[in-house]
């Protein structure tokens, strides 16, 4: 078995143990283990990829052995496995936290035996997407975990599920539909949804044509990625489900959207007239959201305006594009990933214990409940960007390449990026002020519940990968850099797919200043 | 490339038909606009094939005669997955029918609280027979089904289950400033 044929496994495993898990309906314990060894098993195919593609390069899988002109290729370069493997920690930690939650007392209230395929279906979703290398694959690979997260966010059909759920499903079809008339006329313009091939046809279409494809496709993904002007759904849907199911969510279904955001900016539209929009609609995202954060009352709602607003630092560094902003923009993606999952795991232990995440309620969890204070501090710590952290890491390199690019731009958002991390830190203090320091009233005391210590042993362990993130900067932002070397270069990932011939014809990459650069390679235009 | 005008008026006509019945408050509607407009979507794929041609099957015709296989196979993908999200789509909007007697999208928690909070201010808060319309008449409102099964309706279907729902989002809403206020906490309430 070579090494490409690792590529269909994060895609296939979950699908094969999400058909096992509904088979052992009846068996909750059995089907709990059939999950998590399931996600193991991605989790193992996803470090020995990251081994082989840093080995032999990028690797290729044709299915079926079609050409990759007609049939589903996935392609694993060093931002997919990033991205895989990432994710793959999350949804393990995630799924062993709820394991704790689905057996015990509320098993009533949610089935269970929809809950572990539905979310094996979730993974497979965000793998394939992750993985796909043409467009149309990625359409499905949306749509599955999309059909899979709207059944999550419903579980057990509550009242405020349903209609938390109306908006969230009516947003998602929309931009379904406009994802979906966007590959048409990719097809119709071009006549291929490969992406490497779309890269060499693309860049000889007309400025205006471009232009068109580009807005259509970034409107679909910035909807997923939830950018502000098409953000408001996200604090509505996310805090009524469960909270693993939030977690896992907030920390991945947006990050399938900046991870599309990135390929369309970088290997199909590389360095074009958007990246003014993109640097607008960042700054944004950046204080609308972290405004909103500040008026809430609820932790969940909190967390929720807070991912909003940072998935404006994302966006901050693919609007740049520069060598720098890109690698850092990577680490940023793997870093907020693994810490905004975990403040909401957190969020949900704090739910357990105190029985509210209304932060009137909740008061004096710093000594009720000293080990989730601690979860819950480290994280949130890291979410602001207090330094060590790697949250102090990724911001500074992204204000950095911020103040190396000196456009007015650039330094409008290194000044909004500033002011926005102060931000989250105030609304940190806010929720630490009341749910940690404030004297508890008489009935909330009385009304403590225990906290099982599987839940708390995940939280712990994501708090700990997390910490890894910050131990470890240096070699991981090394990686990054690479990969984002590459997705600049856009030269390995068209000659990995379609051979050498096929990337000599690419007409423009992005320097390592962010400038577009041409087929002479003379300088076109800033 | 030569287009067929029909198809892509056709296409037009159905996606604005979707456009504005996805602009409607109820969910059914909504469903209905997503399915006209998806429709008028795959009609673009057919377009983006080009000129119809031969039958795609090898050794029948000379290749540059056969029609391009490949949007039709897509537009195949397409329609399995709005077929099944279509589904689940309706039966939302029956649960919902079947929770609160009607399937009308309801504002988002921020826009309730605002609303809840004018009100109160301008002290219409006491006014039963306001529940905050969004447009439907108080009778559709009150839903079919609550009646049939005898229960009384609730009076405001858009406040009580913001803090009704036991998972509901516990947000510090009016519901518990009266709350506090009848505690006679009414200072802290209002600091907040």
């Amino acid at each position: 078995m070579s090494a490409d044929m690792l590529l269909a496994l994060p895609v296939m495993l979950p699908l094969m143990g999400a058909a096992m898990a509904l088979l052992l309906r009846h068996h909750a314990r059995l089907q709990m283990w059939v999950s998590i060894l399931t996600l193991v098993a991605i989790l193992a195919s996803a470090l020995v990829m990251a081994r082989s593609v840093l080995e032999v390069g990028i690797l290729v899988l044709q299915i079926g052995r079609w050409t990759p002109q007609l049939g589903i290729v996935l392609v694993a370069d060093r931002l997919t496995v990033i991205m895989l493997v990432v994710s793959s920690v999350v949804t393990l930690a995630v799924l062993v936290y709820s394991s704790a939650q689905t057996v015990s007392e509320s098993a009533e209230k949610t089935p269970v035996a929809i809950y572990h395929p539905t979310y094996l279906v979730l993974v497979a979703g965000v793998c394939n997407a992750f993985l796909a290398g043409d467009l149309f694959n990625l359409y499905v690979g949306f749509e599955v975990l999309l059909a899979s997260s709207y059944v999550l966010l419903t579980l057990g059909g509550s009242a405020s599920r349903i209609r938390a759920a109306t908006t969230y499903v009516i947003v998602s079809l929309l931009s379904s539909v406009i994802f979906l008339a966007g590959i048409a006329a990719v097809y119709a313009a071009v006549g291929t949804v490969n992406l490497a091939e779309l890269a060499v046809r693309l860049d000889g279409l007309a400025p205006g044509t471009r232009m068109t494809l580009e807005l259509v496709l970034l409107v679909a993904f910035a909807i997923k990625a939830a950018i502000f002007p098409l953000s408001a759904w996200l604090p509505d849907s996310y805090p009524t489900a469960p909270a693993p199911v939030t977690a896992v969510f907030a920390g991945l279904l947006t990050k399938v959207g900046i991870y599309a955001i990135i390929r369309l900016e970088t290997l199909l539209f590389p360095a074009s007239q958007t990246s003014t929009l993109l640097l607008v609609a960042a700054g944004l995202s950046l204080v609308v959201g972290i405004l909103g954060a500040v008026a809430q009352t609820d932790l969940k709602r909190v967390l929720s305006f807070t991912l909003v607003s940072h998935m404006g630092f994302m966006l901050f560094g693919i609007g740049m594009s520069t060598r720098l902003s890109m690698g850092t923009t990577i680490y940023y993606v793997a870093h907020h990933i693994t810490v905004q999952s975990t403040l909401f795991l957190a969020a949900g232990l704090i739910e357990q214990r105190g029985g509210t995440t209304n932060l009137g309620r909740l008061g004096g969890l710093a000594k009720l409940a000293p080990v989730i204070a601690v979860l819950f501090f480290i994280p949130a710590m890291n979410l602001s960007g207090i330094p060590p952290l790697s949250g102090f890491i990724g911001k500074v390199g992204l204000i950095e390449a911020g103040i190396r690019v000196d456009t007015p731009a650039s330094w409008t958002l290194v000044a909004i990026s500033a002011i926005t991390s102060l931000l989250t830190l105030y609304a940190i203090a806010k929720i630490w002020n009341r749910a940690f320091w404030q004297e508890p009233e008489e009935d909330f005391v009385q009304g403590l519940a225990p906290v099982p210590r599987v839940m708390t042993g995940a939280t712990a362990a994501l708090v700990g990968a997390s910490l890894l993130l910050t131990v470890f900067a240096g070699p991981l932002i090394d990686f990054a850099d690479d990969a984002g070397r590459a997705v600049l270069e856009r030269t390995p990932y068209v000659s990995a797919v379609l051979g050498d011939e096929a990337a000599a014809e690419l007409v423009y990459r992005i320097g390592d200043e962010g400038e577009k650069i041409g087929d002479g390679d003379e300088e076109v235009q800033r | 490339m030569p287009v067929s005008l029909m198809l892509l008026l056709t296409a037009g006509v159905l996606i604005a038909c979707g456009v504005y019945l996805i602009l409607e408050r109820t969910l059914t509607r909504i469903i209905l606009g997503i399915v006209l407009a998806g429709n008028g979507v795959n009609l673009l794929f057919i377009v983006a094939a080009g000129r119809p041609g031969k039958p795609p099957f090898e050794g029948t015709a000379p290749a540059e005669d056969m029609t391009d296989p490949l949007p039709f196979a897509m537009v195949l993908t397409a329609i399995v997955i709005t077929l099944g999200i279509t589904a689940f789509g309706v039966a939302l909007s029956y649960r919902a029918w079947q929770l609160f007697g009607h399937d009308e999208v309801p504002d988002d928690v921020e826009d309730r609280r605002v609303l809840r909070r004018s009100q109160r201010r301008s002290g219409m808060d006491e006014d039963p027979e306001d529940p905050g319309s969004q447009g439907l008449s108080e009778e559709s409102r009150r839903g079919a089904l609550l009646h049939s099964q005898g229960h009384r309706a609730r009076r405001d279907p858009l406040g009580t289950d913001l803090s009704g729902a036991e998972d509901a989002p516990q947000d510090y809403t009016e519901a518990d400033e009266r709350e506090d206020v009848r505690r006679g906490r009414e200072t802290e309430a209002g600091g907040r």
